[in-house]
């Protein structure tokens, strides 16, 4: 008996966004259907995953992610090239030291340690900065000036400080993270800001402030699901590839945390706490996420092992 | 579902006789659209009127029961293809499968893990559902043999997965009594199996070899009179079986009658952490039930989690009661900690201040059940309400001191806590898992 094939007609496609420089620039978005349905549309670029480096010690690691980084942590330009040999797509910068409550670093001195990183690797980068909105503005135009041409993907912008991010970005000819915390309003809100001030659409990643799994997944994940299902029938503001900072909340979670003596139950704890961090990734790419940033070098090996099987097209 | 107030009316007898409680078969057609009335309220409609209303009010995706008691799984009844549109009704069924190449002592202990595999979970007990037993043998008396240890041990139903109606017929011999779920009629055995089915009266899973050949076998089995079903479209990596759980789903949506069953997703990758990160796109992804290997924790706990939180009714965060909460043995001393009642801040807190070792207080503010800083953001977590509950609530018969603690990420409240309660506010760590190092340092 032959089966009529359910096939979605969709109009639009998500913006197809450039990260890095040639001769290493990648390509994400440009989908034209939901995550994986080449039955009904194209998606040409796979989803791809930058791993976390920070520019101070990260204090609240579990010891099992500070393995994976061994003399490295307290060297963000070593730390990038481990990540490069690791495979990452990308490394993604975290300015933690801009923090005021850290060491409340400078612009300047922001803006050198990135150029360094950027410097001593290949692959394209993203940088983020403190998350005081504030400080970030003061920082980025610094850090956007340092890596001018390297066509880095600069955050995060909220609505209190997209101004100078967005200026940042476009001076140097970056791109940009704009935030939101999951609401699919206030995201669209933030990219017309963003291009209103001239920025291209195809310039700006979407980063909803995703939850891991078991703390608010199930939010991101619709929020996602309906931010494509909008790029799809035609929302020019919600055609932007979705960032997920996955690493930074799989890596808070008490599952990733709690040792085998602590909670015995729940079994063997690399084990949990990678599987907490790839099926956080690999749920949120079933809804639309495009950049992953992760933390264990084993969780993107697991992570693009599953992406590369659904990356196969079936068709009918 | 889905029929409208006027096409329903259009079956009524038209009298407006009131015997439904309404005033006009109008009315009464309107009430049933909206589910605010069911159809055997009115005694007077034709029985032809009621079989073109029921099979067109029947859901989109039938439910199917597995199993007896407690433990017994009703799956199906799924409206929608997002769960933003309205939610996801049945949880994914978890089945962990044991093989009869195993000695029995090894089904035994197997089984035992499975029945641990239950966790505590924001105040609720989530578990997998059952065990699947394969004839990995090809041997009917093995497969006998290890239905009988399995189910001696198991305090979930099974699944009895088998191609070959002799094996199943055995173990349908010894278990039928529990409604277990036989995996699977196929193009080859579909008669046998189908009257096996019929006769042991239990539910059973149909195998095509793609979407075309399962379509036709449904048909078959319904055909036959057999109406218990679960759909295979016979593929196994996940790629595949996202494309075809997609279809089914979307079909039956449609109201494709041989795709309006759940559906079964086997996880088998030979990797076996790949397996885990498979199951979990089935449970994202339409699958009633997913078959997996593993009885480790370690695998299962992200799965139940998963589950667990696609499954939430969007609408309805979980929350818990605005209250006193006592934790361990608690005395005049004893900290008072402030929360909101959010179910999994509550109970992060819950754990948190168990492990501490230090028996407390826990006062979860009703925000309508959302996250500290949600509620914060949202105006539904202020000095106002944190005042009221610690008066209201009756705490401060309860301890001598006046000392309150509240989270880190609203350290901004303590101003003007302190001067609307007159309670000494105290700012705890950001994380509740900072509790019992702040509780070294600021209480003892
Ligand atoms: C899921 C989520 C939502 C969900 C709500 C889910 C829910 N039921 O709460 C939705 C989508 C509805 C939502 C909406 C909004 N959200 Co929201 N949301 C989140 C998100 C992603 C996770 C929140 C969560 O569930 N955390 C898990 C729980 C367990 O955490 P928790 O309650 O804070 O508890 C922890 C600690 O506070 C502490 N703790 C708790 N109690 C206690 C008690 C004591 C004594 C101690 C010591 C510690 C302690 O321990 C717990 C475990 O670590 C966060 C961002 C993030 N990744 O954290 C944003 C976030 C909380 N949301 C935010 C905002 C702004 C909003 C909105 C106002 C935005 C909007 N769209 O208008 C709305 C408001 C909603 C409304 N009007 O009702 C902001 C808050 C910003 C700020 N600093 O004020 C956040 C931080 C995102 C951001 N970075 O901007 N949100
Ligand atoms: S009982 Fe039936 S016939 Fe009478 S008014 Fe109600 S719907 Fe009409």
């Amino acid at each position: 008996m032959a089966v009529t094939i359910a096939k979605e007609r969709w109009t639009s496609k998500v913006n197809e966004l450039v990260l890095g420089a040639e001769p290493n620039a990648i390509k994400v978005g440009g989908d034209g259907t939901l995550p994986f349905l080449f039955f009904e549309g194209d998606m040409p670029n796979r989803p791809v995953v930058a791993l976390e480096v920070c520019d101070m010690e990260p204090a609240e690691w579990p010891d099992i992610l500070k393995e994976a980084y061994a003399g490295v942590l307290g060297d963000p330009v070593a730390w990038a090239k481990k990540c490069v040999e690791y495979g990452a797509d990308l490394v993604c910068l975290r300015l933690n030291s801009a923090h005021p409550d850290n060491k409340n670093a400078s612009p300047e001195d922001c803006a050198k340690t990135a150029k360094a990183v950027a410097d001593a690797i290949s692959v394209p980068m993203i940088v983020v900065g403190c998350g005081v909105e504030e400080k970030d503005a003061e920082i980025m135009p610094a850090v956007g000036e340092a890596l001018a041409g390297k066509v880095a993907l600069l955050g995060c912008a909220t609505p209190n400080n997209y101004k100078t991010m967005t200026a940042a970005c476009m001076v140097n000819g970056h791109s940009i993270i704009a935030s939101s915390p999951l609401d699919i309003n206030l995201a669209k809100q933030l990219n017309i800001l963003i291009t209103e001030m001239g920025l291209a659409a195809n310039r700006i990643a979407i980063d909803p402030l995703v939850g891991a799994l078991g703390y608010g997944i199930e939010y991101a994940y619709s929020i996602m699901e309906r931010s494509r299902l909008g790029a799809l029938t035609g929302d020019k503001m919600l055609a932007m590839p979705v960032v997920c900072f996955v690493g930074q909340e799989a890596w808070k979670a008490k599952e990733a945390k709690a040792s085998r003596d602590e909670t015995p139950e729940w079994g063997d704890q690399a084990r949990r706490a990678i599987l907490w961090e790839v099926m956080t990734a690999t749920t949120f790419a079933q809804a639309s996420g495009a950049i992953f940033v992760l933390r264990h070098p084993d969780s993107m090996k697991q992570f693009n092992a599953h992406v590369a099987k659904m990356m196969e097209p079936v068709k009918y | 579902m889905g029929l409208t107030g006027l096409e329903i009316f259009k079956q009524l007898p038209k009298t407006n006789c009131k015997d439904c409680g309404q005033p006009t078969c109008l009315a009464f057609a309107m009430a049933l659209a909206g589910g605010k009335a069911s159809l055997d309220q009115c005694p007077h409609v034709s029985d032809a009127a009621k079989e073109a209303l029921d099979s067109a009010s029947a859901p989109p995706i039938a439910l199917v029961k597995i199993g007896t008691g407690e433990n017994a799984l009703e799956l199906g009844n799924e409206t929608v293809l997002f769960r933003h549109d309205k939610r996801f009704e049945h949880m994914t069924g978890i089945a962990v499968s044991v093989c009869d190449t195993m000695s029995a002592d090894e089904i035994t202990a197997k089984v035992e893990q499975i029945n641990k595999l239950v966790f505590d979970r924001v105040g609720q007990t989530h578990k997998v559902n059952l065990v699947a037993v394969g004839n990995c043998s090809n041997d009917a008396g093995k497969f006998a043999e290890a239905v009988k240890a399995a189910d001696a041990k198991s305090v979930f139903p099974l699944v009895l997965m088998s191609e070959d109606p002799a094996a199943i017929e055995k173990a349908l011999e010894i278990v039928a009594a529990k409604k277990p779920l036989v995996c699977c009629a196929n193009a080859a055995n579909v008669e046998a199996m189908t009257n096996l089915a019929k006769k042991f009266d239990v539910p059973m899973v149909v195998k095509g070899a793609d979407l075309n050949e399962l379509a036709a076998l449904v048909e078959k089995v319904v055909g036959m009179g057999h109406k218990q079903i679960i759909l295979d479209s016979g593929a196994r990596e996940v790629n595949k079986v996202l494309a075809d759980q997609t279809q089914l789903r979307r079909q039956a949506l449609k109201k494709f009658r041989p795709f309006g069953y759940p559906a079964i997703a086997v996880a088998d990758n030979k990797d076996a952490f790949q397996a885990v990160v498979d199951a979990g796109v089935y449970i994202a992804k339409y699958a009633a039930i997913v078959v997996i290997d593993s009885a480790d924790p370690a695998d299962v706990l992200p799965l139940v989690t998963l589950r667990l939180n696609v499954y939430t009714d969007p609408q309805k965060p979980i929350a818990v009661e605005s209250k006193i909460y006592e934790v361990g043995n608690v005395n005049d001393n004893s900290p008072v900690y402030i929360t909101t009642n959010f179910s999994l801040t509550y109970f992060c807190v819950a754990g948190d201040v168990e492990s501490s070792r230090v028996p407390g207080y826990i006062l979860p503010v009703d925000t309508d059940g959302i996250s500290v800083m949600t509620g914060w953001a949202a105006g539904k977590f202020t000095p106002e309400k944190i005042t009221e509950l610690l008066q209201t609530s009756g705490i401060a018969d309860k301890v001598k001191h006046r000392k309150v603690i509240i989270p880190g990420g609203v350290a901004v409240l303590s101003g003007k806590l302190q001067e609307l309660s007159n309670w000494e506010v105290l700012v705890g760590p950001r994380e509740s898992a900072g509790i019992a190092s702040f509780l070294k340092q600021r209480w003892l």
